[in-house]
């Protein structure tokens, strides 16, 4: 988590408004983008994890910042972990849920047999559009996981996961655009919420579970409001989901968004506790994965936590805030 | 900025690998092509990634290409392996920069050839976060 | 080895020259050199240069001095060691005729700073510097020498204490028709002035400027001023490496062998040109010289110990700060000025009975050094 922020009260100074969809949101550096922040996230996972780094087999970043248009964060990624060249490597699209989707693939491929580990990173350094309702909210931010064979050695495992997916086009953003464009209110019930009930129903009817079979819940976080009414709506409870929302404090980080709420919620949970997450991504669609705790969380999760870094801020001005998004012209 | 001259330091600074002599064990970040006591046979050597800061300024005009940071930090930093380098400090006011500050390896960006260049990452080194 | 003697110099003042190439302040100044000598058959050439393939997009000056002079034909040598250039051409050029393989030699250095923004001249500087782990950082020479001055001031000094090179460097140069900044500038002004690269503030720092200088090298007759030692050293280009940052191992090489070469220890001599590119870079540089122990220079610029009645004069005619340093040419404006002094033709500026000078440069951060010592011999 970078650790400059905006708050919506500077938001509201600049263009006379009055949101506040969150308290704040979190900025880049000067020098940070979405590969520097998956550079991070990834060297955290490798050390960890305690496996040497020349056998992840693949290393997919999810994300809709991508610094080029045309060459894989991913290549940067791997190099700079020490991943390369066996390994293989691809930067995924779709909106906020770009990194599940990654993780998706990843359970694939360690699943079949053909990758020992194989890591998934969901990144972003989002882009607001200046006096958009969305502004307020598109922060930067990112998590890496690192998959494998269920054994002692791993601090969660899998046991589902859906995906739903159909042609919604809620948000978007072509391809020579700055920023997105978006439905406003079609975002809503047509969008985030039919697709993470769809998802969530889903999953839970195949696998026979119900909101208070788990510990903890992880719902896409583009706001403060969105989870916990898609919480409600579904039957999980406020508790459940508050260690995962980070959302008021840092914004709504994109493809980082259910990532990172999986990890703060990782950072405090306890072994054999079950989690359910579910990301949203525009255009749209829903991953859904259910993971149970192992012992070995204790032991995995040494050095900063989440919250270290969501603390760890300072406060930027607008003016201060343009710069550091590269949006004044020198 | 040559891709060349860019590409074949990537590993250097992505991963701050030096190399030591065989023959001597001297360290050398970066990799020296003949020791001192002049061997040319080395190991690769990967620097430790925490320090703590030995002296640094505030750099207000910057080379080109450079001008989009400043005012930025650079130190001499002593690493716990006892190697020094040379690196920018970031994520800190200049203000709180003390002598003997502990501070951790982060990758970022350094430059950007321009819109359409390639962009140019490397090492800096920011107050540790616990 | 036949010992050398100066047989001529030429100045051209320092300042902006919008209107002329490096060729036409090239040939100003070894014209003036030549006149001084009271011959012109030169046989070979050396050229001291810093950035003219940066800042003019030329390179191959030797060819192109030697055309300027209206010699094309003879061997002419562009000599390239950063801010070095000078000090290290001259001292190729003693080696030309003190091997006897030339008769007399023409070496001049020449920069024009002001054909680039300068902006620009930080990024030229930096070239001195290691380019793939050092300028890389987006450091500057500024920069590393700040670094050194936070290091000294942590352990031996005040602020104001350091300042007073550049205040004393503006002292000496007060009526000196060549220098740049022909002015005091008190101390007040010095530390008030805006940092430059913390803790160096601007007016601690050398200007940009324009400029040419040239002398002439014959074998020593019987009386004159002699090359009584001449040394490059180097030392490892990045601080970071270094023992010890705030020894410039490079200088004090040099100068060991200098002194060596004229059978003089540093109190044996009467004035010094030193390298005060920046207040620091000064300091350091007399401790490394041996004038004062580490630790101990700035106090003795601040107690007037280097003024022109101190007990080392230093810098008599404003030193890089105040005289200027046009890069390429400074280690040349030294020489001929150690030699205005021991030829007694210093004006105001002369230190009184002066017979064995100093001069030194340095380029990159002190990574090669030059010191040259001149003597008055014979009559």
């Amino acid at each position: 988590m970078p650790m400059y922020r905006l708050s919506a009260e500077e938001v509201n100074r600049m263009w006379g408004t009055s949101g506040a969809p969150v308290e704040e949101k979190s900025v880049v550096a000067l020098d940070e983008d979405t590969v520097t922040i998956s550079v991070e996230c990834a060297k955290q996972a490798v050390r960890r994890a305690g496996i040497d780094p020349s056998l992840i087999g693949a290393v997919y970043v999810g994300t809709e910042s991508k610094p080029y248009a045309v060459k894989p964060s991913g290549t940067i990624v791997a190099e700079a972990i020490g991943a390369t060249p066996s390994v293989s490597t691809a930067d995924y699209e779709f909106a906020c849920k770009a990194g599940t989707e990654a993780m998706q693939t990843c359970i694939g491929l360690v699943g079949s047999g053909m990758q020992k580990y194989a890591m998934a990173i969901g990144a972003d350094t989002a882009q607001g559009r200046p006096a958009d309702a969305l502004e307020y909210t598109a922060a930067c931010g990112g998590a890496a996981y690192i998959f494998a064979e269920r054994s002692a050695d791993t601090v969660a495992y899998l046991e589902a996961s859906y995906s739903y997916v159909t042609d919604t086009p809620d948000f978007w953003r072509r391809a020579k655009e700055m920023y997105p464009r978006h439905g406003s209110r079609f975002t809503g019930e047509p969008a985030y919420f039919k697709h993470i009930v769809g998802a969530s129903r889903g999953l839970l009817q195949e696998t026979g579970y119900k909101p208070e079979d788990f510990k903890y819940a992880v719902f896409h976080q583009p706001n403060t409001k969105f989870p916990i009414t898609v919480a409600r709506t579904l039957g999980f409870s406020v508790d459940q989901i508050n260690p995962g929302l980070v959302v008021g404090k840092v914004g709504n980080t994109y493809a980082g968004s259910s990532p990172v709420g999986l990890a703060a919620t990782l950072d405090v949970a306890g072994p054999d506790e079950r989690i359910f997450m579910v990301s949203y991504g525009s255009g749209s669609g829903s991953d859904a994965f259910i993971l149970t705790t192992q012992d070995a969380l204790k032991e995995k999760r040494g050095g900063p936590k989440l919250s270290s870094f969501i603390e760890r801020k300072r406060n930027v001005d607008y003016a201060t805030y343009l710069r550091h998004r590269g949006q004044i012209i020198q | 900025m040559s891709v060349p001259r860019y590409w074949r330091n990537q590993v250097p600074r992505y991963r701050l690998m030096g190399d030591k002599c065989k023959a001597c064990g001297a360290r050398y970040f970066p990799a020296q092509p003949v020791c001192t006591c002049g061997s040319t046979e080395f190991d690769d050597y990967k620097l430790s990634e925490t320090g703590e800061v030995v002296t640094w300024t505030v750099i207000r005009s910057p080379p080109a290409g450079y001008e989009r940071y400043a005012p930025y930090v650079v130190a001499i930093i002593e690493l716990d392996d006892g190697m020094r380098l040379l690196s920018q400090m970031v994520d800190v006011d200049p203000a709180d920069v003390k002598a003997g500050q502990r501070v951790e390896a982060v990758f970022r960006k350094v430059r950007e050839d321009g819109a359409s260049g390639i962009i140019q990452y490397g090492y800096k080194f920011r107050p540790v976060v616990e | 080895m036949r010992r050398v003697a100066v047989a001529g110099l030429g100045i051209v003042p320092v300042k902006e020259y919008w209107d002329r190439s490096a060729q036409d302040l090239f040939a100003e100044a070894a014209v003036k050199a030549m006149k001084d000598a009271g011959t012109d058959n030169v046989d070979s050439v050396y050229v001291a240069n810093m950035s003219g393939a940066l800042m003019q997009d030329q390179v191959n000056l030797g060819a192109l001095a030697a055309g300027a002079l209206g010699r094309p034909g003879l061997p002419s040598i562009r000599v390239e060691a950063g801010t070095a250039s000078g000090g290290v051409a001259f001292h190729e050029a003693v080696k030309a005729v003190a091997s006897g393989y030339s008769n007399c030699v023409l070496v001049g250095g020449v920069e024009k700073m002001s054909d680039v923004l300068p902006e620009y001249v930080n990024t030229a500087l930096a070239m001195s510097e290691e380019q793939e782990y050092t300028a890389y950082t987006g450091v500057t020479k500024a920069g590393l020498s700040a670094m050194l001055h936070r290091l000294y001031l942590d352990l031996y000094a005040e602020p104001a204490e350091v300042g007073m090179m550049a205040v004393k460097g503006h002292d000496h140069a007060v009526g000196c028709k060549h220098a740049q900044y022909p002015f005091r500038m008190s101390i007040e002004r010095a530390m008030d002035s805006p940092m430059e690269a913390d803790p160096i503030h601007m007016m601690e720092c050398s200007g940009v400027g324009d400029g040419a200088a040239a002398l002439m090298l014959v074998p020593a007759g019987e009386s004159g001023i002699e090359v009584a030692g001449s040394a490059v050293a180097t030392d490892c280009c990045s601080l970071a490496a270094r023992k010890d940052p705030l020894a410039f191992e490079a200088v004090r090489r040099a100068a060991e062998r200098a002194y060596g070469m004229a059978g003089v220890k540093a109190g044996d001599i009467d004035l010094a040109e030193v390298h005060d590119d920046y207040t620091i870079d000064g300091v350091l540089s007399l401790e490394s010289l041996g004038f004062a122990k580490q630790g101990e220079a700035a106090k003795l610029v601040a107690g007037n110990g280097t003024d022109k009645e101190g007990k080392i004069p230093v810098n008599t005619f404003g030193g890089l700060k105040a005289r200027g340093h046009p890069l390429g040419a400074t280690g040349l404006y030294q020489v001929a000025e150690v030699a205005l002094q021991l030829r007694g033709a210093a004006g105001d500026h002369q230190v009184p009975g002066a017979r064995v000078g100093l001069a030194q440069c340095m380029g990159g951060v002190a990574s090669v050094a030059a010191v040259n010592i001149l003597r008055r011999f014979g009559a």
